[in-house]
């Protein structure tokens, strides 16, 4: 419809308790949110995900900064005037009302007449698939049912922005794989903008279409699932999210954006400078697993080391060695058919490392 | 579960013994619940259903002139509750008198048990949400009233609503008025010693249910567009009402048939059906009519609470 953002948090931060209890839940975080956009704040407990979602849908009041909804301030602006919806962790369905009367409930609030809220009740509990649920209480439903009604009571709304807090946690893995896909149909199908919160590294990766790591109150990088598993930008960001080697070098040369990088044993390689690292000196280094593989030759050789571990885990093989100096190095290769594993603990291999699979980080 | 043990137990010898022990255990459980059994219907019969129907028998029996009862069958005491009876043509007027005292005495139950839910409500609110840490120190407060007894704080009560009292001295005092308010020996004052004795039954209940409530429903319900007003009205209440319904007994039912408040704060000219049971047992030396009165206010008050019972099943379904 137009170019502004659903949703601006700009420069929020929130502070819990004084003095000694003094805690900084979210620390100078700014973020623009596109409409329809699934966006994932991602990130381990207790690093503001929630705090920056309760501040958007108004549970909380930033200490400092302030949100915009759809081009509009929300200082001040108590929940039940924001034009967000939220779906809670624990669900938080009325007891005592009936499905039908859950997701009426938001509606009524907002004072439609009787025909359009049977209307929409009636499109959710398809949207969702739960016809014929309408006179259960939430008591007499499955976990996946209540995740369903939580859903539905939220979207018949039709808010600007539905805001998501870990609403998969609570499901066993089955159920959630399905959701996930399901939440996906309803964000397509609704067209509505997704805010979506997880601890899940997994979860964020397949739903999102772009992820905000956060750590610590502070929002650490923003990107597409591909830019954020490819080009972590911090120490932080690497680890968090699947598996990473990390290395030192010296950068010696810039080339196109990219940086020429010397390795501990000498050799060279082309790594992927984000904005905002260093440019010069020592910096640390990041390759995954996958993009490093063993060496035919010494001209490929980038890194040397010693077998320690071979796992074979059915679609790859995975090499831990020791490169000297207690730095362990992690390969995992993709098996071929009929492939033997060609090395064992002890041996002495090669590590290469093509141009661009590493990444410098920014500490 | 227990059907297929069963079929097992049938078809496997070596499990025979294993239901042989259980049986004998279900044997030795079933004794000990047959004696815990009969202690409490013991406690029941002696306490609760003898003396009841001890006052059923007197209640037909004839009042002796100086107290105690004459063996003669006669159900004089009900007739008395409605009627007055001629004493030559033994001809039946109505008599209100009776009828006005029990009508008093459910006007002032309902308007300390009303009074006591819009206080207690907002305090039980206060407590349940203070800090979990705070909330014992909250309960203690409350319960500080139990220490003393209810002669002494009905009486204390008095102090302050009596003519020279705290309340008239103050406002007095303050110019506020030139004559001290006719308080004391009022209906009023006999609803306001009610509300005082009996509050914290209201309150605690309502608190236990309160506490227990999710706030996060409190929250979904701000975020589904319903304002602070509409949240009590459509989360709160409905979810705190088993708590209401427990309070509303508690201090409806004791005050009901409430003695030392009317006795104290309506200076005998308020009577409620509790002083007036009293009186029959004491200088009207009329115990079957004293105990016919007991009865009656006994049914109304199971009466009220099996249609509520049966109401309440009705439409609250399987929750609650």
């Amino acid at each position: 419809m137009n170019d502004r953002p659903a949703i601006e948090v700009q420069g929020v931060s929130k502070v819990f308790g004084t003095g000694t209890e003094r805690v900084v839940a979210l620390d100078e975080a700014s973020v623009a949110i596109r409409r329809n956009e699934f966006f994932t704040l991602l990130g381990p407990s207790g690093c503001g995900k929630t705090t920056l979602l309760r501040l958007i849908a108004g549970f909380e009041q930033p200490t400092r900064g302030q949100i915009m909804i759809a081009g509009e301030s929300m200082v001040g602006r108590p929940p039940y005037k924001r034009p967000v919806n939220t779906v809670f962790q624990s669900y938080a369905l009325f007891p005592h009302m009936t499905v039908a009367q859950n997701i009426a409930f938001g509606l009524e609030m907002q004072g439609f007449d009787k025909a359009e809220i049977d209307g929409r009740v009636a499109e959710m509990l398809t949207l969702v698939r739960l016809g014929g649920m309408e006179q259960r209480r939430p008591a007499q439903l499955s976990g996946g049912q209540q995740q369903r009604v939580a859903l539905a009571r939220a979207l018949a709304n039709r808010p600007e922005v539905l805001l998501l807090d870990e609403p998969l946690s609570a499901l066993d893995l089955k159920l959630r794989k399905e959701m996930q896909i399901e939440l996906k149909r309803i964000q397509h199908e609704t067209g509505l903008t997704f805010i979506f919160v997880t601890h899940d590294q997994g979860e964020a990766l397949t739903m999102s279409d772009r992820i905000a790591v956060m750590s610590a109150g502070k929002i650490l990088q923003i990107g597409p699932p591909n830019e954020i598993y490819e080009h972590p930008s911090s120490h932080f960001v690497a680890d968090f999210i699947g598996e990473t080697n990390f290395l030192d070098g010296t950068i010696v040369a810039l080339e196109n954006g990219c940086a020429r990088v010397r390795l501990g044993s000498g050799a060279e390689r082309l790594a992927t400078l984000p904005p905002g690292a260093r440019s010069e000196g020592t910096v640390s280094l990041a390759v995954r697993p996958e993009r490093a593989s063993l060496a035919e030759s010494d001209q490929e050789a980038a890194l040397a080391g010693r077998v320690e571990t071979v796992l074979y885990v059915g679609s790859d093989t995975q090499y831990f060695l020791d490169l000297g100096g207690g730095t362990e190095f992690q390969i995992r290769l993709q098996n071929q058919a009929g492939m033997q594993t060609p090395y064992a603990k002890g041996d002495e291999v090669k590590v290469a490392i093509p141009d661009g699979a590493l990444q410098v980080l920014r500490d | 579960m227990s059907v297929l043990a069963k079929d097992a137990a049938g078809h496997l010898p070596g499990l025979e013994e294993t239901s042989e022990a259980e049986r004998a255990e279900a044997r030795s459980g079933g004794r000990s619940r047959t004696f815990l059994l009969a202690m409490a219907l013991g406690i029941i019969g002696i306490f609760g259903i003898l003396p009841l129907f001890l006052a059923l028998i007197y209640s037909f029996l004839v009042a002796d002139t100086y107290g105690g009862v004459r063996w003669e069958f006669s159900t004089a005491a009900y007739v008395q509750l409605l009627f007055d009876q001629d004493i030559f043509d033994d001809t039946l007027t109505f008599n209100p008198a009776y009828v006005q005292i029990f009508w008093r005495s459910i006007l002032l139950a309902t308007y300390s048990t009303v009074a006591s839910l819009l206080i207690g409500f907002p305090t039980a609110y206060f407590m349940a949400t203070r800090p979990a840490h705070q909330r014992d120190f909250w309960i203690f407060l409350i319960t500080i009233p139990f220490w003393t007894n209810l002669l002494i704080r009905t009486f204390a009560m008095q102090l302050i609503v009596r003519d020279e009292g705290v309340v008239n001295i103050s406002l007095m005092g303050l110019g506020v008025i030139s004559q001290p308010l006719e308080i004391i020996y009022t209906d009023f004052a006999v609803a306001l010693g009610l509300l005082y004795a009996f509050l914290p039954f209201m309150v605690l209940p309502i608190y236990a249910a309160l506490e227990r409530l999710d706030f996060r429903l409190v929250e979904a319900g701000f975020d589904l567009y319903a304002n602070r007003f509409k949240v009590l009205r459509r989360i709160i209440i409905p979810l705190a009402m088993p708590g209401i319904i427990a309070g509303s007994i508690l201090v409806f039912i004791p005050g009901l048939g409430a003695y030392i408040t009317p006795e104290l704060l309506g200076g005998g000219k308020h009577l409620m059906i509790g002083n007036m049971i009293a009186i029959q047992f004491g200088s009207s030396r009329n115990w079957p009519f004293g105990f016919a009165a007991a009865l009656v206010l006994m049914s109304l008050v199971m009466i009220a609470l099996t249609v509520y019972a049966r109401n309440s099943r009705q439409l609250g379904g399987g929750h609650g």
